[in-house]
């Protein structure tokens, strides 16, 4: 680094560094409770505030001007979108935000590796390496993200994407990014070579996320964000900046925490959900081809086994978000909750496409986050439960991943819906769900099914239900 | 250089500690702001943008340094901004017992 500050300057800066690294901290730790979490997330955002003004006060920051155009193009963007946003979108747009931070971070890498191509005196082989590692991932962030994005905005097709020889191949790429980057290391001067680098990790992050299907998102998301986190601490090495550092690890362990979580929540380890093509090849396990018989009930059939419940859980889905119905929802919670009935919400760990996704969609349709219970809670709870309403939900509710050693879903923790008295379940045909398998739920003499749009039935079924 | 890396080190791998105990505890319910607010952290990288935008240097090191600024502030305004309005929507059942 050139133009060493006056040593007070450095102080308060790096003072303000330490107070911002704690505010972070104080921050997260207030996001664990609904209660404190908003205070939380506005302590996080003085940090950052105070991180931003303490940096302009750095004697290296000579040139307002261009700052201030970043900062306002970014800000104004930034409002935009988080007021632009729907709550069923946001998946994408943290997938976008995360792909923002990885560029962000891979940029500042490639303007620190110009600078020392100009100042051969000042290099060291530690802010060379971060140099390094960070344009790695910070590239692989950015096009996995966009990649991402793209997919959960359906402009491409959400399914796996699979091609001969793909593992080798990103292997192969990996390899050769990482190769590029020692290279580098010893041959500082060939600026050829790191623009390959930048390519190939551009490359890379497109390979990396297009063979993970549409129902393994919450854990690409949820590793997209602890990479974003990793290029940060990256670029903290680089500019050997501790707030950098201690914020990118910080982000980079609860984007691990969360891949885990949903790995967990889906029987799947890490690697197979990276490297196994979920999506592309279960196809087949759907249907023996045998039609079995559902029983199939009309709205008014399913209003009068809700209406003279003692007590009802509702079970939503994607589906539910998809066909947008969470207001239906409520109403119907709050109708049959005038009459008397129990309302609960059980809500699975995938249920939506990231992490507590469902949390959020329902807490806009203004259900109470006090009646949404986590899948250990809830099960204890549904053999004194007088009827389950499936909405939306299909693999989450499948007692094969209990009984059946064979189904691809055996081992992935569910809600046991079909320990209910009785279950409806609302869904638009017998389709199997994203993973392609057939729900043995569908064929137990307790459920009963009302097939159509999951809006228009829960409308009709509400209607009933203020009739009587 | 050595010892500044080798303190960075200690201080990343404690953070990574302070990471998990921090966020093991954080209910499914709070997931997704967890992840936004966590994001706009990471938006951190603006602080490294900031140097590179504003330190005297060539026409390429500016627009680096601005598209960095640019990018690294959508996704800390974004990130923070998203939260707040998520975080809004979240409230407890009236006290009413039925």
């Amino acid at each position: 680094m050139n133009a060493e500050p006056t040593r007070s300057i450095g102080l308060i800066i790096s003072l303000t560094y330490l107070v911002a690294a704690v505010l972070f901290i104080v921050g997260l730790k207030l996001l664990s409770s609904p209660r404190t979490a908003r205070r939380g997330n506005a302590i996080g955002a003085l940090g950052m505030l105070l991180a931003i003004g303490a940096t302009l006060l750095d004697q290296q920051i000579i040139s307002f001007r261009w700052i201030l155009l970043g900062l306002v193009i970014g800000s104004a963007l930034g409002v935009w979108l988080a007021q632009a946003v729907k709550m069923t979108a946001m998946p994408q747009m943290v997938a976008l935000l995360n792909g923002f931070g990885g560029a962000a971070s891979a940029i500042v890498a490639a303007a620190e590796y110009y600078l020392l191509l100009q100042h051969p005196e000042q290099r060291a082989t530690d802010v060379v390496v971060s140099i390094m590692a960070t344009v790695l991932i910070g590239a692989v962030t950015l096009t996995g993200s966009l990649i991402a994005f793209a997919k959960l905005q359906e402009l491409m097709p959400g399914r796996a994407i699979t091609f001969p020889m793909q593992k080798a191949l990103n292997f192969a790429l990996l390899a050769a990014a990482v190769g590029l980057s020692a290279w580098l290391v010893v041959d500082f001067d060939r600026s050829t070579m790191f623009v390959a680098l930048l390519a190939l990790s551009l490359v890379l992050g497109v390979l990396l996320v297009i063979p993970i299907g549409g129902a393994d998102m919450p854990v690409v998301i949820s590793l997209l964000n602890s990479y974003s986190g990793m290029a940060g601490a990256a670029a903290g090495f680089v500019l050997h900046n501790n707030v950098l550092i201690i914020s990118g690890a910080l982000v980079g362990a609860s984007g691990i925490i969360l891949t885990q979580i949903m790995c967990r929540a889906m029987n799947r380890s890490l690697t197979n959900v990276l490297f196994g093509a979920f999506g592309a090849t279960s196809a087949t396990v759907a249907g023996d081809g045998v039609d079995r018989p559902v029983r199939t009930v009309r709205p008014e059939d399913a209003a009068v086994m809700l209406g003279y419940a003692r007590s009802v859980v509702f079970v939503p889905g994607y589906g539910l978000a998809v066909a947008q119905a969470q207001h239906s929802v409520k109403e119907l919670a709050s109708l049959l909750e005038k009459r008397g009935v129990d309302v609960k919400y059980a809500i699975h760990p995938v249920a939506g496409r990231m992490p507590g996704h469902m949390n959020v969609l329902l807490a806009e349709a203004d259900v109470p986050y006090d009646k949404l219970y986590e899948m250990d809670d809830i099960n204890r709870e549904f053999e004194r439960t007088d009827v389950a309403l499936v909405i939306g939900a299909n693999d989450v509710t499948n007692p094969a991943a209990r009984t059946d050693p064979k189904s691809p879903l055996y081992g992935m923790p569910i809600l046991n819906v079909d320990h209910a008295k009785s279950v409806i379940v609302i869904k638009r045909s017998m389709n199997p769900g994203f993973a392609g398998i057939d729900n043995e739920l569908y064929y137990n003499e307790k459920t009963a099914m009302l097939f159509g749009d999951a809006k228009k039935m829960l409308v009709a079924v509400v209607g009933e239900v203020s009739k009587s | 250089m050595t010892e500044a890396l080798l303190v960075a080190l200690y201080i990343f791998v404690l953070a990574v500690f302070v990471g998990f105990e921090v966020i093991a505890k954080v209910p499914t319910l709070l997931h997704t702001p967890l992840m936004s607010g966590s994001n706009a952290i990471s938006g951190i990288a603006v602080i490294g943008a900031l140097i590179v935008a504003g330190r005297l240097a060539t026409p390429f090191d500016k627009i680096l340094g601005v598209a960095a600024v640019a990018l690294a502030t959508i996704n800390v305004v974004g990130g923070f901004l998203v939260t707040e309005r998520m975080l809004r929507m979240f409230r407890r059942s009236a006290p009413r017992r039925e």
